[in-house]
């Protein structure tokens, strides 16, 4: 911080993970809105088993940052009571694979909240996983579900890649007035750090952000597959010269058509990079709104480099699994040659 | 394993108080109390339960460090827990079966896994979940409290079948009591009033929140009472009672009495010495002055001590164990460090026959293995 212009409050930026990103979401919200509140299993004390509460017990209480008993249909369903009676709840769930038990409550109730009452009831609620595979966890730890999510109307699925959306996403997710699944790649909550404004701000919701420009195809990813993706691109240019435009989604459900279709008529070619497995994924809806929207622009088959439609294996073959630079690069190589 | 007749315990849980003192047969230093019948063991049994409970520690041991050296990926210790889930496991018969969780790795031990197999799982192939033919057992469940209503459909298909020499023994902990799936798995099992019996290895903490924050009921047994289960609690740290207390329940699982229900909840009262898993942190959260407390009850202690006072355990026969043990727990870890997975194991058993599109997606990722070889799929990051 020793620029002058750093000085200036508002300007002021610290260098942050992915989670810590996350928790400054958390804490700027908290201190500027009292209704906020936090609930999850180990979230108080503990800080959350990846730390993204740490501290937060610690200056706002125990009332505000809520160690639940061990019941994710209990954390959810209550989050939506306590959203209907105007607080502001975040819910952590520990890991994706261990959120099906609020299954039931996000899509039955959350989602339809405002529909089910004509607008009359809203549940302004958002619910945290980290999710996707990589660190050598144990079964059920590393799943990448966020189709069953993106399949409800009426929720909103959010996945941040670097650490200023994840603070700035998740700001706008908690002051959003709709349900939102706020999805934080684990992979990459320790991988690096970058500059993020030490103030509040939003990132909005819904818009696709351009990582990296390029003419000779589009490449659509999102969470901890944008960054092989960016490898990947940067490998294509420097030794095939082929120019990538890397698109990171951020927001999967409402998509943001716009920036993909538009990204497509510039290149005429699209990959989909995604963890999750292949059949049913996101990236099926990505190709098929491109499609259905700019079909004339199309020169060559749309590629799909995804997660098997396998289990995710343990941790001995995931690498095996999971979409990495090499398969990235040939999937882009095959439709740019095609 | 054992065919004793453990009337005596039977009464004592008929007539326990579920607010009571948990049942212990051992004082904490293990002394046999003065008001306690032991359960009827042969001296091979006793021995055999107590290097189960040795071996169970020193494997403990090995994992942690295993893990601490990148040998073995997340593991979760159960030093401090290995009696109880010995003596359940002792309790059972060959055809009972046994859902355990990730923590039981001495209760499966005992009923007929491989320790090798474990390690596998460990290092990170799912080769290790495999059960042997003979084994009824289930691999172990990480979703908290799934287990539940599953052990009791097992438990009703067996009943339904006429398999009355079948009962189902189904671990869990403490939290898991506070998931909806404990809830409708202990009222079906009242409602069908089906052979199994729920151990809930009460350590204390789910992860860093204490019992307390689980229920603001008294105990985990009185619970049973709601769903017309019978409720006890016995000393978890006590091999002895665990062992007479899980093995009246399985007997009355597969015959009870007139007016008796088959199913039981049995609230094991013990302590978690070490860290929920090995990337967790008990410090943050406890204090190790109460986790020094509970080590006075230490569950290897007790059984040695009454066994040298009962000369059933002696010098010579300790020093047997002992390298016995060692030896097996050393064999399986070369086992488990010698075998190989492959990328194949991936698609196996998704489905009975693999579907053209997995099988199209598998042969491309080999494509590319043989073109690009496999170090360049070492790393996802790059
Ligand atoms: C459905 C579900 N939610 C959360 C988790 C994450 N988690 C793993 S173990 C654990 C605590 C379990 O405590 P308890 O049931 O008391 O068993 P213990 O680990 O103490 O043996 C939690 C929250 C999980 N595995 N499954």
């Amino acid at each position: 911080m020793s620029s002058a212009a750093a000085t200036e409050a508002g300007s002021m930026t610290e260098r942050l993970t992915l989670v810590e990103g996350v928790r400054e979401g958390l804490h700027t919200e908290m201190e500027r809105d009292d209704r906020v509140m936090v609930l999850g299993e180990d979230v108080g004390k503990n800080g959350g088993v990846f730390r993204a509460t740490e501290g937060l017990y610690d200056e706002f209480g125990g009332g505000r940052v809520v160690d639940t008993p061990l019941a994710e249909s209990g954390i959810v369903g209550s989050a939506i009571g306590l959203a209907l009676s105007g607080l502001r709840p975040v819910a952590e769930m520990q890991f994706m694979g261990f959120m099906y038990p609020a299954f039931d409550q996000l899509v039955s109730h959350a989602a339809r909240l405002r529909s089910r009452s004509h607008g009359q009831y809203t549940c302004p609620l958002v619910v945290r996983a980290p999710y996707g595979g990589g660190i050598r966890a144990p079964e059920h730890h590393s799943e990448s579900k966020e189709a069953f999510f993106v399949h409800e109307p009426g929720l909103k699925v959010v996945i941040p890649s670097t650490p200023a959306d994840a603070k700035g996403l998740l700001t706008a997710a908690i002051r959003d007035p709709d349900p939102v699944m706020f999805l934080e790649p684990k992979l990459i909550y320790r991988a690096f750090r970058e500059e993020v404004p030490q103030k509040s701000y939003e990132v909005s919701l819904g818009e696709a952000a351009v990582r990296r420009e390029g003419s000779d195809i589009s490449v659509y990813t999102w969470g901890a597959m944008t960054r092989p993706t960016l490898i990947a691109a940067d490998n294509l240019a420097d030794e095939h010269g082929v120019d990538c435009e890397v698109v990171d989604l951020r927001t999967l459900s409402p998509l943001d058509a716009g920036t993909v279709v538009a990204s497509f008529e510039k290149t005429g070619r699209a990959a989909v990079v995604h963890e999750a497995p292949k059949t049913g994924g996101v990236g099926a809806e990505i190709a098929t709104t491109i499609q259905e929207e700019a079909l004339m622009y199309q020169e060559a088959p749309i590629k799909r480099i995804a997660g098997l439609d396998a289990p995710i294996p343990l941790h001995a073959l995931e690498d095996y699994y999971l979409p990495q630079a090499v398969r990235i690069q040939d999937g882009i190589l095959e439709t740019v040659e095609f | 394993m054992s065919t004793q007749d453990d009337t005596d315990y039977q009464n004592a849980i008929e007539t326990a108080q579920l607010d009571d003192e948990p049942i212990r047969i051992l004082d904490d230093d293990g002394t046999l109390l003065s008001s306690a019948e032991p359960p009827a063991l042969s001296e091979a049994e006793l021995l055999e339960m107590y290097a189960d409970i040795k071996l169970a520690r020193h494997f403990d041991q090995r994992a942690v460090s295993f893990q601490r050296q990148g040998r073995i990926a997340t593991y979760a210790p159960m030093t401090g827990q290995e009696g109880s889930q010995v003596a359940t496991s002792h309790a059972l018969d060959d055809e009972d079966w046994l859902f355990p969780t990730y923590r039981d790795h001495a209760a499966k031990y005992v009923h007929g896994a491989d320790l090798a197999a474990l390690l596998k799982t460990l290092r990170g192939y799912r080769e290790g979940y495999a059960i042997p033919d003979d084994v009824n057992l289930m691999p172990e469940y990480i979703p908290i409290a799934t287990q539940v209503p599953q052990a009791m459909g097992m438990a009703w298909g067996q009943m339904l079948q006429g398999n009355d020499d079948t009962a189902v023994l189904c671990h869990l902990g403490d939290g898991a009591t506070s998931e909806g799936d404990f809830h409708e798995g202990l009222n079906f099992a009242g409602v069908f009033d089906v052979p199994a019996v729920f151990v809930c290895n009460n350590n204390q903490w789910a992860i860093s929140v204490p019992r307390e924050r689980q229920t603001a009921s008294e105990t985990i047994a009185e619970k049973a009472h709601a769903y017309g289960v019978e409720g006890v609690r016995v000393d978890g740290m006590d091999p002895l009672a665990v062992y007479a207390v899980t093995r009246a329940a399985i007997k009355k699982a597969k015959a009870p009495t007139d007016d008796e229900r088959r199913p039981t909840l049995i609230e094991s009262v013990q302590y978690r010495y070490g860290a929920h898993t090995t990337s967790d942190d008990p410090s943050v959260y406890r204090d190790e002055a109460e986790s020094e407390a509970w080590r006075d009850r230490d569950p290897l202690d007790r059984l040695e001590t009454y066994l040298y006072q009962t000369d059933v355990l002696n010098a010579e026969r300790e020093a047997k164990i002992e390298a016995r043990i060692e030896a097996e727990v050393a064999t399986a870890i070369e086992t488990a460090e010698a075998a190989e997975t492959s990328p194949e194991r991936m698609i196996e058993h998704v489905y009975e026959e693999t579907p053209n599109r997995l099988q199209e997606q598998f042969d491309e990722l080999s494509t590319l293995r043989e073109k690009y070889g496999d170090d360049a799929f070492a790393e996802v990051l790059g």
